[in-house]
């Protein structure tokens, strides 16, 4: 290789290297707020904000959802295996959510430490798999679903 | 091998080379697409979360694969030319970019129509989405810069340096999932200690993967033929091979 070549190409490495630091340290940063939602241990650890809305997700525990058959409104508890969070929300519910499912919503808390939701989504497991493997591993008693759960920080 | 290299730097010998291989690539990518697509509907089970939406997955995440692996292609083939000086990596890096801002354009819809419902909501500005956004608009913003500088010589290095300042983009889509909680699910394949999809949902997505990959290189070497032959218009080889075509 020619030295000019040669300039050429430490130029080259000198750009992506140069522009991959620069972005990695701007991510570092940044990276509070890069964050898509926060989980209940966060949240009582006060690093959620207080005074916005904000998004929380989280595990929804078995047995804890209650509906009220008047209207929309639904009530359940979240959790990350550490701490839990009682959510509260009126509105329609994406068809993945069920009891065990991640899900992230978007509210803020009010005075009595419940988490007003005024948008709830579905967060789906990277696992893919039939019906019936599932329920085999059920039976097996295996813990599946949420072991390596990006949803668990 | 570098003998081998030297040569097919040569915009003619490229140009034949690639003329040879393109019905190689283009027809084993069809009768992959056709097998893919086969097993992708009839011959994997629905999952046991997401019913039959979870097949959408066979378009949405060999498209991502694609969008990225076409962007390295492009920055390598621009860092060549701007390295070596090759017109070929030139017509190579230029003959990406529209197939990659499809792939890009391709997972972002594909994306969206799976997250309606099963997330709920069309899109989110979590980590994974913003920054494949930013990818279709890296692939925007090369084009428009290829249009908008007329010298083919000075398009081609300003193009360089933009995909080579944007490749700093892909390990931030890669790692996002990883990175910062986001809506977006972890990975699934690349993750080595555990499988993650069924055996029998996953042939079908290599299959698939395969066959856009087989795409791509058909498609890029058309692409880039069409490229070189406008590039070297005034050069004795074209000349004659127009006249050849012509004459039969």
């Amino acid at each position: 290789m020619n030295p000019k070549r040669k300039k050429l190409l430490f130029t080259v490495i000198f750009i992506v290297a140069g522009v991959g630091i620069a972005t990695g340290l701007a991510l570092m940063a940044f990276q509070e707020n890069l964050l898509y939602f926060y989980s209940p241990t966060q949240i009582k650890d006060g690093e959620a904000p207080g005074n916005r809305n904000f998004r929380i997700g989280g595990l929804v525990v078995n047995g804890s959802v209650v509906r009220n058959p008047e209207n929309l409104q639904v009530s359940f508890t979240l959790t990350d295996t550490m701490n839990n969070v009682d959510v509260s929300y009126d509105g329609i519910l994406p068809d993945l959510f069920r009891e065990g499912q991640g899900i992230v919503a978007n509210g803020a808390i009010n005075s009595d430490g419940v988490f007003i939701a005024n948008e709830v989504l579905a967060k789906h497991d990277e696992n893919y798999m039939p019906a019936e493997v599932a329920d085999a591993l059920e039976r097996a008693g295996v813990e599946h679903n949420y072991k390596n759960n990006q949803a668990l920080p | 091998m570098w003998k081998w290299i030297t040569k097919y730097a040569s915009p003619m010998h490229f140009y034949l080379l690639a003329n040879r291989l393109t019905p190689w690539f283009g027809w084993s990518a069809a009768v992959l697409f056709a097998v893919g697509l086969y097993g992708a509907f009839f011959y994997a089970p629905a999952d046991y979360q997401q019913g039959e939406s979870f097949r959408i997955i066979y378009i949405h995440v060999p498209s991502a694969w694609m969008s990225m692996f076409v962007y390295m292609v492009m920055a390598g083939a621009g860092a060549a030319g701007l390295i070596w000086k090759t017109k070929v990596s030139d017509a190579v890096a230029r003959s990406c970019a529209p197939l990659g801002a499809s792939f890009t354009f391709l997972a972002l819809a594909t994306g969206s129509l799976w997250g309606k419902p099963m997330w709920g909501t069309w899109w989110v500005w979590d980590a994974r989405l913003t920054s494949e956004l930013i990818l279709l608009f890296l692939y925007l913003g090369y084009i428009a810069l290829q249009s908008a500088i007329d010298d083919r010589r000075t398009a081609a290095r300003a193009g360089a340096i933009l995909a080579l300042v944007g490749v700093v983009n892909i390990p931030i889509i890669h790692y996002s999932v990883i990175w910062w909680n986001t809506l977006h699910q972890g990975p699934t394949i690349s993750k080595l200690d555990s499988p993650s999809i069924h055996i029998d949902m996953l042939i079908p997505l290599l299959v698939m993967a395969l066959a856009f990959n087989l795409y791509f290189a058909a498609m890029v070497l058309i692409r880039a033929r069409m490229e070189i032959v406008e590039q070297e218009k005034n050069s004795k080889w074209v000349q004659e091979l127009i006249v050849d075509k012509v004459s039969v």
